[in-house]
């Protein structure tokens, strides 16, 4: 994908594979954000050819160009954006509801996500009185109820305490590995690439600075040359 | 070293002449208080003493009242209808989206809110008047606005209708771009998004707004004796029918209708404090 930006042109090449997950490293400004906006339909590229599991969802070649909210990605943004006016059961239904699901199937697969995630006993809670973990662990619920081909995270431990932290990470970890979905974690912090990550990609003003496995990866300002 | 007796007369003479100066300032902090509050309190007051209980109630039957107030209340209910309906998906798309010329559309939304009103009026009746720009054209089909029950809605919703459009489009353009991209990712249009995540997130503020465009609307006076005329029944809403009233024909009425709009604005004021409260207990 191509993506001229203010400062810089974004200029990438990546795939995951499934069950894989990527951990998309780089420091802040560096076009991370913007490449999983662009994955998602948020954000036009200027180029770019975009497939998953061998359907095409955007080529500016042909114009092909898959609505957002047909792209099936499960993403998970930055601050997770639970609605807050909504309760937890609302918030994970929420994606299923858009695809007009049978009513049975919506309540069978939120209670089963709710209990995966284990926020069954949050269920009727209003999702603003939810601490951040909590937020944390809806918002990934809710973005795997739709039974995504694809889950993006975007930074999604930022603003988490060491313990939820910890169990978010083992979530996501074992559900990318039983649905044998690909993943793409943003995140600017070396310990969460290896411990949840299989491999890592350091961006640097939109381009690939480094690829390798998580362990091997050297200080992010040793790889990126930009300052 | 010893404090001598002269050192301590001076800290007390400058201590004496602190409180004084402090008192000083507490005096006349509480005039200006007291002034500024008896300035904007007494000719509401005086309203309420020109009149008794009983001769407040004994006029709200009569005839010319109560048209009034139905015609006020059903009017500004309309209007109020037709502000929120077309009001909320403009401010919406308008915060959303970037055109050529949406300064001039901006300080179009804002121009009503220092425009004299009676320069609002004049405008539409010159627009849409029986030999208007617009307004002979469709008089060509026998269709007749100015003048009319529905010269006082349309006088209204160009009055009123900035307070509510304007508060509109700063909670939708205050509202975090992320709420509305993750409904987008879950499956959601942009219909449902609106009607589901947007709105619902700014609901607090958007009743605000509307129960502020409600007052005012409620209170427009010189758009529609402009626009509209003074016909009772059909065009003499509340503040017209105070104005012919206390020229003389219907004294009683006038003070009635004049009261009358002081308690509601007062419960909208009152509402509006709630809601902005509640907004605050909320975050």
């Amino acid at each position: 994908m191509v993506k001229l930006l203010r400062d810089y042109t974004l200029d990438l090449s990546i795939s995951v594979q499934p069950g894989e997950i990527m951990a998309l490293m780089g420091l802040n400004g560096s076009g991370k954000s913007t490449t999983l906006n662009i994955i998602a339909g948020l954000l036009q590229p200027d180029s770019a050819t975009i497939t998953l599991s061998g359907e095409c969802l955007c080529r500016t070649d042909d114009g092909t160009d898959v609505p957002t909210e047909d792209r099936r990605i499960g993403y998970v943004l930055q601050n997770s954006s639970v609605f807050p006016h909504m309760t937890v059961r609302d918030n994970v239904a929420f994606g299923l509801r858009t695809r007009h699901l049978q009513r049975s199937v919506v309540t069978e697969r939120v209670a089963l996500w709710m209990d995966r995630m284990h926020i069954s006993d949050l269920a009727n809670v209003r999702a603003k009185n939810l601490s951040g973990g909590q937020k944390q662990r809806v918002a990934l619920a809710r973005a795997l109820a739709i039974e995504p081909g694809l889950l993006m995270l975007d930074e999604p431990f930022a603003a988490l305490d060491t313990e939820s932290t910890q169990t978010v990470k083992d979530l996501t970890r074992r559900v990318v590995k039983d649905m044998q979905i690909p993943c793409i974690l943003v995140t600017h912090r070396l310990s969460d690439s290896t411990e949840i990550g299989d491999r890592a990609c350091v961006l640097c003003q939109g381009r690939k600075e480094w690829e390798g496995i998580p362990g091997e990866m050297p200080d992010l300002c040793s790889v990126c040359h930009c300052r | 070293m010893l404090p001598v007796e002269g050192d301590n007369l001076m800290v007390l003479k400058y201590s004496r002449s602190k409180n004084y100066r402090r008192n000083l300032t507490y005096l006349a902090a509480g005039i200006l208080i007291a002034a500024v509050t008896l300035y904007l309190a007494l000719p509401i007051v005086a309203l309420f003493l020109r009149m008794t209980p009983d001769l407040f109630f004994a006029t709200l039957h009569d005839p010319d009242v109560a048209s009034a107030l139905w015609l006020s209340l059903f009017t500004t209910g309309i209007s109020l209808t037709v502000v929120i309906l077309v009001g909320t998906p403009f401010a919406y798309f308008h915060s959303k989206y970037s055109y050529p010329g949406k300064v001039v559309v901006d300080t179009l939304i804002d121009l009503p809110l220092v425009l004299p009103p009676a320069v609002a009026g004049v405008a539409l009746l010159v627009l849409y008047g029986r030999v208007g720009i617009l307004g002979r054209y469709f008089n060509m089909f026998g269709i007749s606005i100015a003048f009319t029950t529905l010269a006082v809605i349309m006088a209204q919703i160009f009055v009123a209708s900035p307070f509510y459009l304007r508060q509109a489009k700063s909670l939708f353009e205050q509202l975090d771009p992320a709420y509305e991209q993750t409904a987008r990712t879950l499956g959601a249009s942009s219909l449902r998004t609106l009607v589901q995540v947007t709105i619902p997130m700014t609901a607090t503020g958007l009743v605000s707004g509307a129960v502020m465009t409600f007052g005012r609307a409620l209170g427009e006076f010189g758009a529609t004796i402009m626009f509209a005329g003074n016909l009772p029944g059909v065009t003499q809403t509340m503040p017209l029918a105070v104005y012919v009233g206390m020229e003389g024909s219907n004294i009683n009425a006038g003070l009635t209708i004049s009261i009358l709009l002081v308690i509601i604005s007062f419960g909208i004021m009152i509402a509006v404090r709630l809601i902005q409260k509640r907004e605050a207990d909320r975050a």
